[in-house]
C-alpha cells in the first residue's frame, strides 16, 4: 500500500519539479521522531505525533515559496534543514541516537507494530482515495497551473491537497524505508514509469505497479540474503529505473 | 441591452513598485475581435492575466459577461491559450485528447468524472484543428506548432463565447499560421465568439480583427480600424508604412 501511494502521488511530484518535497519533509519527520523518543512515546503515536508537524511544515514549504518569493527547492531546503537540525538537538538532549532512532532513520519493516499497521492501512486508504477522487484537478495543475486556474479550478486547494497527501505518506512510510531513503520511493517508481508510459493514467498504474514490485522485491531478497530491507528496496528500484532508460533508449533508436 | 464580454475601469497594476498598467478602462463587446498590440514590455500579456485573475490589480474592476471578476465562476465561457506553453516539459505522459479534455474540467463539479458527452467535444476540438489523426500522440512528442494546436483545440472545446490568445502563433508555421487565422475568423463571424487577440505582429493584425487597442503600459489607441488608419497620432507611433501596412485591408 504504501509503495502503491508513494509511486502514484511521486508521478504529480517529479512533473511539478518537487521531487525532493519528500526529502525535507522526511528530515522534518527525523525531528518530531526525535521529540516523540525524548518524550517516551510509544512507537504507534510516534507516526502520529509526527503527522501535525510534517502537515505544518508542508504547508510552510508552500508559505515560504510564496511569501518569500523563492523557489520551491530553495523552501525545502530551508524546511529540511530545520527537521534535521531539531532532531539533532532533541537526540542529544536525549543522550545520543539510540535504537529506535535508527530504526526510523534506515527503516525496520520487523519493527512495525500490529496497531501501527492499522493506522497504516486506514491512511493508505484515505490518501489514495483521495487521489482518485482529485485525479483530473492533480493532472490539470501538473500540466500547468494556470490554464487549470481558467478551468475554475481552486489551484491552492489542490496544492494544498498534495502536499498534505505527501506529508501523510512521508510519515507512513518512514518505519518500510527508513527517512533517509524515502524521496527515492516517491522518485524512482515514478521517473522510471515516465521513461515508458504512453498516457498519464498509464504513468501511474504503471509508476505503482513498479513500486509495488520493489517493495515486496525488495522484502524477499533482504529475508534470502540478510540484507537491509529498506536499502535492497532502492537498489531493485534502481535496477528498473536504468533498464527502464535501456527500453526507452532501444524504442527510440528503433 | 447586450452585455460586454469584458469591461475594465480604471485598471492599475504594479510590479516590485514600477507601473505596468495604467488606468486602462475599455469594454469589449460580445462579438468582437480585438487586436492587442505594443511594444514588448507594454503591459499586453499582464493585461490578459488581470483579466483572467492570474494578476491581481492594484485598482480598478474588471467584468467578465457583466459579472465581476472575483465572482465568476462560469469559465467553460472563457477559452485560454497563454504565452510559451509550447515549452512544456517534453517527458510529459499525457496525450493530446487527455490534454484537450482537461478543458471540459470547467464544466464538471466534484467529483469530476468524463463521460460520453466529453469525449464527443474533444473529437470537435480535434477535428477543429485538424488534429485527429494525432489524439493519441504524447504532447511531449509533438513539434511546438502541434503542441499549439493541442493546446488551441483544448481551448476551444467547449466552443466558448470568448477566446482569449496570447500571442498564439509563435511556434507556427506560415500555412498552419493562415489556417489557424482563418479558423478565428470563422468563429468569431459564425459562432459570434468575441475574439481577443495579443500579439506581437502588428502588421497581420489588420487582415483579420475588427478593433485594435494600441497598449503601452496605458492605452494609447483603441478603436476600429477605420479611426486607427485615419489617426494621424498613429501614423506618429507606427511611421506612414507601417500603418498603411496595417491598413492594407481597411
Amino acid at each position: 500500500m504504501i509503495a502503491a501511494l508513494c509511486s502514484a502521488l511521486g508521478v504529480f511530484l517529479v512533473l511539478r519539479r518537487l521531487s525532493l518535497i519528500g526529502d525535507g519533509l522526511a528530515h522534518v519527520t527525523f525531528g518530531s521522531v526525535a521529540l516523540a523518543l525524548l518524550l517516551r512515546f510509544q512507537s504507534v503515536y510516534t507516526a502520529i505525533a509526527a503527522i501535525p508537524c510534517v502537515l505544518l511544515s508542508a504547508f510552510g514549504i508552500l508559505k515560504i515559496a510564496e511569501k518569500a518569493r523563492i523557489y520551491g527547492d530553495a523552501a525545502i531546503g530551508i524546511v529540511s534543514s530545520l527537521g534535521i537540525a531539531t532532531g539533532i538537538m532533541l537526540a542529544s538532549l536525549a543522550g545520543g541516537f539510540n535504537v529506535d532512532l535508527f530504526s526510523y532513520l534506515f527503516g525496520n519493516i520487523l519493527a512495525i507494530s500490529s496497531e501501527e499497521l492499522l493506522v497504516t492501512a486506514a491512511l493508505s486508504f484515505t490518501v489514495l482515495l483521495t487521489i482518485a477522487l482529485c485525479y483530473n484537478d492533480l493532472l490539470a495543475i501538473t500540466f500547468d497551473e494556470e490554464l487549470a486556474a481558467t478551468s475554475g479550478i481552486k489551484v491552492a486547494r489542490i496544492n494544498s491537497v498534495l502536499v498534505s497527501l505527501t506529508a501523510l505518506t512521508v510519515v507512513l512510510a518512514m518505519k518500510v524505508v527508513g527517512i533517509m531513503l524515502i524521496s527515492a520511493l516517491l522518485i524512482l517508481p515514478a521517473t522510471t514509469a515516465l521513461q515508458l508510459a504512453r498516457g498519464f493514467k498509464t504513468a501511474i498504474l504503471l509508476a505503482v505497479t513498479l513500486g509495488i514490485a520493489s517493495v515486496a522485491g525488495g522484502i524477499f531478497i533482504s529475508f534470502l540474503l540478510n540484507l537491509p530491507t529498506g536499502a535492497t528496496i532502492i537498489f531493485i528500484s534502481f535496477i528498473l529505473f536504468a533498464a527502464s532508460f535501456l527500453i526507452r533508449k532501444l524504442r527510440s533508436l528503433g | 441591452m447586450q452585455v460586454n464580454a469584458i469591461s475594465i475601469n480604471g485598471l492599475w497594476f504594479d510590479y516590485h513598485g514600477s507601473e505596468v498598467l495604467k488606468d486602462i478602462t475599455c469594454d469589449i463587446a460580445a462579438g468582437d475581435y480585438v487586436g492587442v498590440v505594443g511594444p514588448n514590455g507594454s503591459g499586453k500579456s499582464t493585461l490578459v492575466r488581470c483579466i483572467l485573475g492570474l494578476n491581481r490589480p492594484a485598482a480598478g474592476s474588471i467584468t467578465l459577461f457583466g459579472i465581476p471578476r472575483d465572482s465568476f465562476v462560469d469559465w467553460r465561457r472563457i477559452g485560454y491559450l497563454p504565452q510559451g506553453l509550447q515549452m512544456l516539459n517534453p517527458g510529459f505522459p499525457a496525450t493530446v485528447r487527455e490534454i484537450v479534455r482537461l478543458g471540459r474540467l470547467s464544466t464538471k463539479s466534484f467529483p469530476k468524472r468524463f463521460g460520453r458527452d466529453d469525449a464527443i467535444a474533444v473529437d470537435k476540438a480535434l477535428e477543429l484543428m485538424a488534429i485527429s489523426d494525432i489524439g493519441d500522440k504524447l504532447i511531449g512528442e509533438l513539434s511546438g506548432g502541434l503542441r499549439q494546436r493541442t493546446v488551441l483545440a483544448r481551448a476551444l472545446v467547449n466552443e466558448p463565447d470568448l477566446l482569449i490568445l496570447d500571442e498564439p502563433t509563435t511556434a507556427l508555421d506560415p500555412d498552419t499560421r493562415e489556417n489557424f487565422y482563418a479558423t478565428l475568423k470563422d468563429l468569431n463571424l459564425n459562432r459570434k465568439t468575441t475574439v481577443l487577440l495579443v500579439t506581437h505582429d502588428s502588421s497581420t493584425i489588420g487582415l483579420y480583427a475588427s478593433r485594435l487597442l494600441y497598449l503601452d503600459k496605458k492605452i494609447v489607441f483603441y478603436g476600429d480600424f477605420r479611426e486607427f488608419c485615419e489617426s494621424a497620432e498613429m501614423t506618429g507611433f507606427f511611421g506612414l508604412q507601417g500603418q498603411h501596412l496595417i491598413c492594407r485591408r481597411h
